[in-house]
């Protein structure tokens, strides 16, 4: 007698509603719409992902890892409830978020990645997913965590979250922060943004393809740089290699 | 006094540099030094201000020296606020125009993003006043969202001038390398759109976040020398014509009028007259835009425009890069960045920079008259500069 494991291994979703899609302008003036991805999309999104494991700087490697495993999960149908949101800028992939269902009243966020940094679009992003738990899923909290100095200023100061350090999140089982409805409610005005409906022609640039990204975040020029920087203060070494690597003079 | 000429220059990226303070300070020395092929000099000035507070690093000049392999020369550190780099660089000429040295290097550098954005806006607003202001709270954020509101009052200027001086500088900054920050930024983005508020919130107001320079990690360096090493170099002639320096009272509310600035009007009037030049003679000028409402107040107080008319000009395009008299041209603090004690010679580098004809897609035609107004405290201290090309 044969057993379809895959019967077994795979979670069974539970329904989530549709994230409706918007859009916004950018500082850039550009028009940036926010839409939720099938799974038959993720292999499209993962190359540009793959690029930033290498990132090291705020923390990009790790959350890129993890991003990519996370999505590999959605693809693969190895994590239940999950949802995976895109920010494009005229096709191109400016921000991807995730996050999951955790119970019709919890959900958990799992992460948020700019692809293009110094307009906001990460947290213009983020409000979105955050918009979708709240709004659409009438959820009562999201639980959220930070991994790097930026995502805690995004997060945890501009929204003001709530502590829930006795509730372990998902990534890594780091204590908990919560933003609630009223929390939410008390952002609206400020912090969630964006025009609904979209126009046709804004969303079909968008479903056509997800473009690869213009200006992604790049390695730091010394990968020791950071690291030597901490103990030696004097050293000249590096300088010749980044005379080299700046290639301006 | 002698004549003191600028033989060489060097910079790094202005951002997040991921190396000690003493490299960010070496490494445009060694450029300047290969600008000028010299390979030694007889004094050396390090700007900076935050070295023994932010990254535990104090004597940095004599750490600098040595690091470029140039000791015995004499080395000194200068800390003036955000102005310690044109005072560096005036005392420099005065080494150098009263005859104690031939060749003087000044360097100005700074690692402030080695602390996060919150002590970094503490360890800045340690040169207010410590018992009038300082203990109250006050940063330079707000004490600049204060003055903005004042000016906006009294002389009509609006948040879409301030949001003009932005735009201008920041896309200015597209065409630098060594620039902060490389996204383009527009009117409709940051002021008219539904999600501008979002997009460009309110810092203090009425300044928002696009009218505040970003933190900045940096390193600048110009080599002065007198008239005789510099005939001898295969290397436009550009002179340190006019300095000019001025303090006003520590704290704004003793000011008579705290919506002038009467230590850049004063600075800006010694260095004119030393140049021997009128305001309308400049070619092209760097000015102080740490907040936007500085860039317009500033031109209005060295002379370029009539007071509260600043802001007319920028409305007719007089400041922009093919302007009249295009001022920021490198992208100024809001777009090169700000790493307070680099500034002042990288305001100077980039002037060198436009008088040589090298600035390449932001060159200004013709510039042969070059300005830099490096403002210290806020307005306290006050160094302003002027170039000329002689040949």
């Amino acid at each position: 007698m044969s057993v379809d494991l895959e019967k077994i291994l795979r979670p069974v979703d539970n329904p989530m509603p549709p994230f409706p899609p918007k859009y916004m302008t950018i500082a850039s003036g550009e028009e940036m719409v926010i839409r939720q991805v099938s799974r038959d999309e993720i292999p499209d999104i993962l190359p540009y992902i793959e690029s930033l494991m290498h990132v090291e700087r705020d923390f990009y490697d790790i959350v890129a890892a993890r991003v990519y495993a996370e999505l590999m999960a959605y693809y693969r149908h190895r994590v239940q409830d999950e949802y995976v949101l895109v920010a494009q800028i005229d096709g191109e992939i400016g921000a991807v978020v995730n996050g999951r269902m955790v119970n019709a009243d919890v959900g958990m966020s799992l992460h948020t990645l700019a692809l293009r940094r110094g307009l906001r679009i990460g947290a213009h992003a983020f409000a979105a997913k955050m918009e979708y738990h709240i709004d659409i899923m009438k959820q009562k909290e999201v639980l959220i965590v930070a991994e790097s100095p930026i995502g805690f200023r995004r997060w945890m100061i501009e929204y003001n979250l709530e502590k829930r350090f006795d509730t372990p999140h998902e990534l890594g089982g780091v204590p908990s922060w919560a933003l609630t409805r009223e929390l939410f409610d008390r952002a609206r005005e400020t912090l969630v943004v964006g025009r609904r409906p979209v126009p046709d022609k804004l969303l079909e640039k968008a479903y056509a393809a997800i473009l690869p990204p213009s200006d992604p975040p790049t390695p730091p020029e010394d990968l020791l740089a950071a690291t030597r920087s901490r103990y030696d203060s004097t050293g000249t070494a590096l300088m010749a290699q980044r005379w080299r690597q700046e290639g301006k003079v | 006094m002698r004549q003191v000429y600028v033989i060489g220059i060097g910079i790094t990226t202005f951002a997040r540099l991921e190396y000690p303070l003493c490299e960010i300070a070496a490494y445009p020395a060694m450029m300047a030094m290969k600008d000028c092929g010299l390979s030694g000099v007889d004094h050396l000035y390090v700007a900076n201000m935050g070295g023994g507070r932010v990254n535990h690093q104090t004597g940095l000049a004599s750490a600098v020296v040595d690091s470029l392999s140039l000791t015995p020369a004499g080395a000194e550190t200068i800390e003036n606020g955000p102005a310690s780099g044109a005072s560096a660089i005036k005392q420099g000429f005065l080494a150098v125009a009263s005859g104690l040295h031939d060749v003087v290097m000044v360097i100005g550098a700074e690692r402030m993003r080695e602390v996060n954005n919150l002590e970094v806006t503490d360890f800045i607003a340690t040169l207010t006043h410590p018992l009038a202001e300082y203990i109250y709270g006050v940063t330079l954020p707000s004490l600049a969202g204060m003055f903005t509101r004042l000016y906006m009052d009294k002389y009509g200027v609006t948040a879409r001038h301030l949001a003009m001086v932005a735009v201008k500088n920041q896309n200015n900054a597209l065409l630098n390398d060594f620039a902060h920050l490389h996204q383009e930024i527009t009117i409709e983005g940051i002021i008219d759109s539904p999600e501008a508020l979002t997009n460009n919130p309110y810092v203090a107001e009425p300044l928002r976040f696009f009218d505040c320079c970003p933190v900045s990690d940096g390193g600048a360096c110009v080599i002065l020398a007198s008239g005789d090493v510099a005939k001898r170099l295969d290397k436009p002639l550009v002179r340190l014509a006019g300095l000019g320096q001025a303090t006003d009272t520590h704290t704004i509310h003793e000011r008579q009028e705290p919506t002038d600035l009467l230590a850049v009007r004063r600075a800006a009037g010694q260095t004119f007259q030393m140049a021997g030049i009128k305001p309308a003679d400049v070619d092209v000028a760097e000015l102080h835009d740490a907040f936007t409402i500085l860039e317009i107040v500033e031109s209005e107080e060295v002379g370029f425009f009539n007071k509260g008319e600043g802001h007319l000009a920028l409305e007719r395009g007089e400041t922009s890069l093919t302007g009249e008299l295009p001022i920021n041209p490198s992208g100024g603090l809001k777009g090169r960045g700000h790493p307070v004690g680099a500034t002042g010679v990288a305001q100077a580098h980039e002037i060198v920079l436009q008088l040589r004809g090298d600035a390449g897609r932001r060159q200004v035609m013709d510039a042969r008259i070059g300005f830099t107004c490096n403002f210290g405290g806020f307005g306290n201290n006050v160094v302003c500069l002027t170039f000329i090309r002689e040949s």
